[in-house]
């Protein structure tokens, strides 16, 4: 049984994870388990508190614009799925936007 | 040889430099015994034989071109979400089951600089998510001192592998406790510095403003120096801290006099088993006698600890993980079009509980959502970091328990939120960014127990007090002297 | 805002007089050595996926470490154009699954943009000035391309794969954001170029369309002109020059007028521009918006900027192209194509206006540096600031000229030896004796003798062939060896052949 908080099929989609019926169902119990333990969090007084942004508080620098090392192709496509010549090789993207 | 091995990891360097032993010598040795003592425990899921021997003829020819390297000869368990070249690094997933790292992370490439011998990648939760090592898709591991019972996690591998005296240090990774719980359980010593003081480059990331390097030793003592070869600005890792490591591995401090240890208040030992709580009194009680003031502190948002981490650490892993699609390493299982082929291999690829947490943080994240949970629990996690520093105005270290309970039997926590609740003590600490770690404290026997099963107490500094911190500790474990010296009593029992 | 009547494209729909209304959203790709956040080089072209790290390919475990100088590039590009940069900055990750991206989210900037306002100012060819308000100019990482293959004719709908290449991943790309102010394609155009202009000048990009270094998108819409209310606008994409953009928004709200014509609806979508076919196509509804999920990257530190270090950049910017095109146009005159060409080819302007200085000439000056200058330049390959004639040099011919001293055909004769040798035209014209002839009594000279030489064409010209006047002062001038005064020759020719009836 889903959790009226979590839409389980909306999320996996957009998380592209492919859910059985069963799955969508045990999930949707135990997320929603999960979300009434966070409803606890609705009782601290964070009106006028700032989200932490940085865990330790700096600012942030740019690197110097300067060439690093690089992996070499072979090493790279070796992992790949599938390779064609130079390239990684993917499924159509027909229908993906 | 043996005694060699049971040794700690600064008198292991210093006999190889002394040339009393030869680092090829341990490698031998230190196969040998893993082979031996590993199936009974399972903490490795790949055994890196050759990268130990070829370290160990390295290290030999420093050592006999008068070079003195840190760590030298020291044989090294490491968790397997860190990259080490050339090797099968898995996360314990099936989706990257067969995965070879390219790179190394920046802590494991300073540590081998310094010498260490690495035996092999250990065993974790997939994706560093869990308490107990369980939701491993690769293998299980068992806790040294009880073979049914689990070693904690998500760095359960690396504990055990410490615990079982296979390696004379371990790496692990800590994102919410899973370096200090499994210490605890395994009765070794698991330390997770500052936020930003170990490079996470090379570390597969879980929750990136959480996760932590850490080292896993048998001593206080070894865990500074580990700290230190690896602590420092990486120009890899945007989130390191540009200030310098203060020298820790000169003496550690043995007293603990003007030292004031905050006790918190909302973590009442008297909700604790009874056994267990009399273990807490005591380490107290130790604490008072080598010279501490014990002060009350308050951190009263801790309690909501769980329910903060629960949203920001998956909303982090769901951004995260997206990367593991199919497309350009690890496992694809291909189908009809690129939609179809992200959702049937991330489907094969991950387990029930990153699945979990994937659809949490996505919808955490999502349109609508994102207010009421994202920004609300990083507005929680200031309010929890602003009740620590309050309570570091009046203490200079935080003492409490590293967990609720011993290592429980495997399956014991079938429902998710019981098992997130193992992190309960560690989780505070790892929002606020501080450094903390755990060091044995006693032992409980509980019923059906295969013999005394250890505990933790958890130690935690304010923003880069490491030095402080690790005094601290020194103190507390040469004060009491609870860590074992060899492998526990089931494991010797099985191996005989 | 909305522009006036002369300016803006006006589309009749059923009697009622609609005005365009169009956005740019441009990427443009910066210039630096290395990625946006990788040390891996930023170049053009190169074998596929050699330019690649564990960082770009989004491999387990690798970390963003943002570049310096690309965030400098972007603080500058704001300030150029009166932006302001914020106290407090981030990065955040944008979330969508795409074979082209390593990470499966792209990391941008959402609420907090590297800057935000500003605007582009900048004349038409018709002279007319225009403004327009940006929204931001923000800081983000560019894609890896794909290349579809296994369909007849090289697109994506009918392939059966693709091939990905990640040299691209991770480049620097900053993305401006205009306010809906446009009211022509010509004035879309006229805007790009003005942010090509800036940020060449400013070094932070080469914006060639070609290499992909800029590519826009544009927002179309029309509406009832004097309305407040925005009309549903479509987005254009695939517009691979400056030439294209016009050619798709005028397309488009062609298209969208039609629609409107007939009782129609526009909706909201995204169209791709069809070079081949002269038309916009469907891409993909917009209806279902992304759910991007943003959120602060938790790997990127936030920056933060102070007044002064804002104030020292922004002094720091030295002057500015569009400053100088309006300098040119409105107080020296010159028309606004002339002042782009100035501005834009590389030394030009800083050449003319030392020369300026001199002459106090512009339009005589700016004649002879478009015209001959560049002529010569393009025929020798070398730039007009580093070919022998100098400013002065140049200078001094123009007033020799303006002074009547030499005819024009002789300065073009001077400029071509000066080009290549340098030197003195002043000292030239008196050593070679290169003056113009303007002594009546010389003049008609050399008028008897063209005429005598040329009797048939003569008796033409006193026929009637007005035309062929031309052709016989070419006669005198090159019977002077170019120096006759030709107003002077044609009247003299016009007055002895009137006698000679």
């Amino acid at each position: 049984m889903a959790s009226a908080d979590i839409d389980v099929e909306y999320v996996a989609k957009l998380a592209r994870l492919a859910l059985s019926p069963a799955e969508v169902e045990r999930f949707g119990a135990q997320l929603g388990a999960l979300l009434d333990h966070v409803k606890a969090l609705e009782a601290l007084p964070v009106a006028d508190v700032a989200a932490t942004a940085a865990v330790i508080p700096g600012t942030g620098t740019g690197r110097a614009d300067v060439v690093r090392p690089c992996l070499d192709r072979e090493t790279v496509l070796r992992g790949a799925p599938q390779r064609q010549g130079a390239y990684f090789r993917v499924p159509s993207i027909l229908g993906e936007s | 040889m043996d005694g060699v091995l049971d040794l700690g990891v600064r008198e292991i360097a210093e006999a190889v430099n002394a040339r009393r032993v030869s680092a090829a010598e341990i490698a031998e040795a230190a196969l040998s015994r893993l082979r031996e003592r590993d199936p009974h425990v399972g903490a490795f899921l790949t055994v890196t034989e050759d990268l130990a021997r070829e370290a160990a003829r390295r290290v030999d020819e420093r050592v006999a071109a008068g070079e003195r390297p840190a760590l030298a000869g020291v044989p090294a368990a490491l968790k397997d979400n860190l990259c080490v070249t050339g090797t099968r690094t898995t996360c314990a997933s099936k989706i990257l089951e067969n995965w070879i790292a390219p790179y190394d992370a920046t802590a494991v490439r300073r540590l081998l600089d310094a010498g260490i011998l690495p035996l092999g990648k250990t065993n974790l939760d997939e994706f560093a998510m869990g308490s107990s090592c369980e939701n491993s898709a690769l293998g299980v591991t068992r806790n040294p001192w009880d073979l049914g019972r689990v070693p904690g996690g998500s760095s359960g591998g690396s504990v055990a592998a410490v615990a079982a005296r296979t390696a004379a240090f371990a790496l692990g990774s800590d994102t919410g406790g899973s370096i200090r719980e499994p210490a605890a359980f395994c009765g070794v010593v698991g330390f997770k510095p500052t936020y930003g003081r170990i490079s996470r480059y090379g570390l597969i990331a879980f929750a990136s403003s959480l996760d932590q390097i850490g080292p896993i030793a048998n001593s206080v003592a070894d865990a500074a120096v580990l700290y230190e070869t690896m602590a420092g600005f990486d120009p890899y890792d945007a989130t390191t801290v540009a200030r310098e490591v203060e020298p820790v591995s000169a003496p550690l401090r043995e007293d603990l006099r003007g030292v004031r240890v905050g006790i918190v208040k909302e973590f009442a030992l008297d909700e604790l088993d009874p056994a267990v709580r009399d273990v807490y009194a005591q380490a107290y009680r130790d604490l008072e006698r080598l010279g501490a003031e014990l002060v009350e502190v308050e951190l009263p948002t801790a309690e909501y600890g769980v329910a903060t981490y629960y949203l920001i650490a998956p909303a982090e892993c769901s951004s995260n993980l997206a990367r593991f699609d199919g497309m350009r390493y690890g496992l694809r299982v291909e189908a009809a079009d690129v939609g179809a082929t992200y959702e049937a291999t991330r489907a094969a690829g991950f387990g029930d509980e990153v699945k979990r947490r994937i659809l949490i943080g996505t919808h955490a994240l999502s349109s609508g959502y994102y207010d009421a949970y994202y920004v609300r629990a990083q507005k929680a996690r200031t309010l929890i970091a602003a009740d620590f520093a309050r309570a570091f105005a009046r203490c200079d270290v935080i003492a409490c328990p590293a967990a609720a309970s011993p290592a429980f039997a495997f399956n014991a926590k079938s429902d998710p939120y019981s098992m997130y609740l193992m992190d309960y003590y560690t989780i505070p600490m790892s929002l606020a960014g501080l450094p903390s770690l755990s060091v044995p404290c006693g032992y409980v026997t509980p019923e059906g127990a295969a013999g005394p099963l250890p505990l933790g107490l958890e130690l935690t500094g304010p923003l880069f007090a490491e030095r402080a911190l690790l005094d601290a500790a020194n103190a507390y474990e040469t004060g009491t002297r609870h860590a074992a010296k060899h492998a526990p009593p089931p494991l010797a029992e099985a191996l005989s | 805002m909305s522009a006036t009547l002369e300016t803006g494209t006006l589309l009749d729909v059923n009697g009622i007089a609609y005005e365009a209304v169009i956005g740019m959203e441009c990427h443009v790709e910066l210039k630096t050595e290395t990625k946006m956040f990788c040390g891996c080089p930023n170049v053009f072209g190169g074998e596929p996926n050699t330019h690649v790290c564990p960082v770009c390919l989004g491999m387990p475990g690798a970390l963003p470490v943002p570049n310096g100088l690309a965030i400098e590039h972007v603080l500058r590009a704001g300030l150029a154009f009166g932006a302001e940069v914020p106290a407090f900055s981030k990065f955040d990750r944008k979330n969508y699954f795409y074979p082209d991206m390593p990470k499966n989210y792209q990391i941008s900037q959402y609420d907090l943009p590297f800057t935000s306002g500003g605007t582009v100012t900048f004349r038409l060819p018709d002279g007319t000035q225009r403004s327009v308000r940006l929204s931001r100019i923000h800081l983000e990482e560019d894609t890896g391309k794909s290349m579809h293959l296994g369909s007849s004719d090289g697109r994506l709908s009918g392939s059966t794969h693709s091939l990905v290449d990640f040299n691209r991943a991770g480049v620097p790309l900053m993305e401006c954001v205009s306010e809906p102010d446009l009211r022509s394609a010509v004035e879309a155009v006229a805007y790009l170029e003005a942010l090509k202009r800036t940020f060449v000048a400013l070094g932070v990009s080469d914006v060639k369309m070609e290499e992909g270094s800029l590519r826009c998108d544009a927002n179309v819409s029309l509406r009832p002109l004097g309305s407040a209310e925005y009309g549903t606008k479509t987005e254009i994409k695939n517009m691979n020059s400056f030439r294209s953009v016009q050619r798709a928004i005028d397309s488009e709200l062609a298209r969208q007028a039609g629609v409107l014509r007939a009782g129609g609806r526009i909706v909201q979508e995204t169209r791709g521009w069809d070079e081949s076919q002269g038309t916009t196509i469907v891409q993909r509804s917009k209806e279902q918006a992304h759910d991007y999920r943003y959120f602060p990257d938790p790997d990127l530190v936030p920056f933060e900027f102070t007044e002064a270090s804002v104030r020292a950049l922004r002094d720091a910017l030295g002057p500015l192209p569009q400053a100088r095109v309006e300098r040119y146009v409105a107080r020296e005159g010159l028309a606004v194509v002339q002042a782009h060409q100035l501005v834009d080819t590389p030394g030009v302007a800083d050449y003319y206006d030392a020369a300026v200085a001199l002459t106090n000439a512009p339009q005589a000056t700016v004649n002879f540096v478009l015209g001959e200058l560049t002529r010569l330049a393009n025929e020798t390959g070398t730039r007009i600031d580093r070919s022998a004639l100098g400013p002065a040099a140049l200078a001094e011919l123009v007033g020799l000229v303006e002074g009547g001293t030499i005819t024009s055909k002789i300065a073009k004769d001077l400029i071509e030896r000066l080009w290549s040798e340098g030197g003195s035209p002043r000292e030239l014209v008196e050593r070679e004796g290169l003056a113009q002839v303007s002594d009546v009594g010389a003049i008609d000279a050399l008028v008897a003798e063209v005429i005598a030489a040329n009797a048939k064409v003569a008796d033409d010209f006193r026929a009637g062939k007005e035309k062929v006047m031309g052709f016989l002062v070419g006669q005198v001038m090159k019977a002077s060896r170019g120096k006759a005064n030709p107003a002077l020759a044609e009247e003299r020719l016009r007055a002895q052949l009137a006698a000679q009836q």
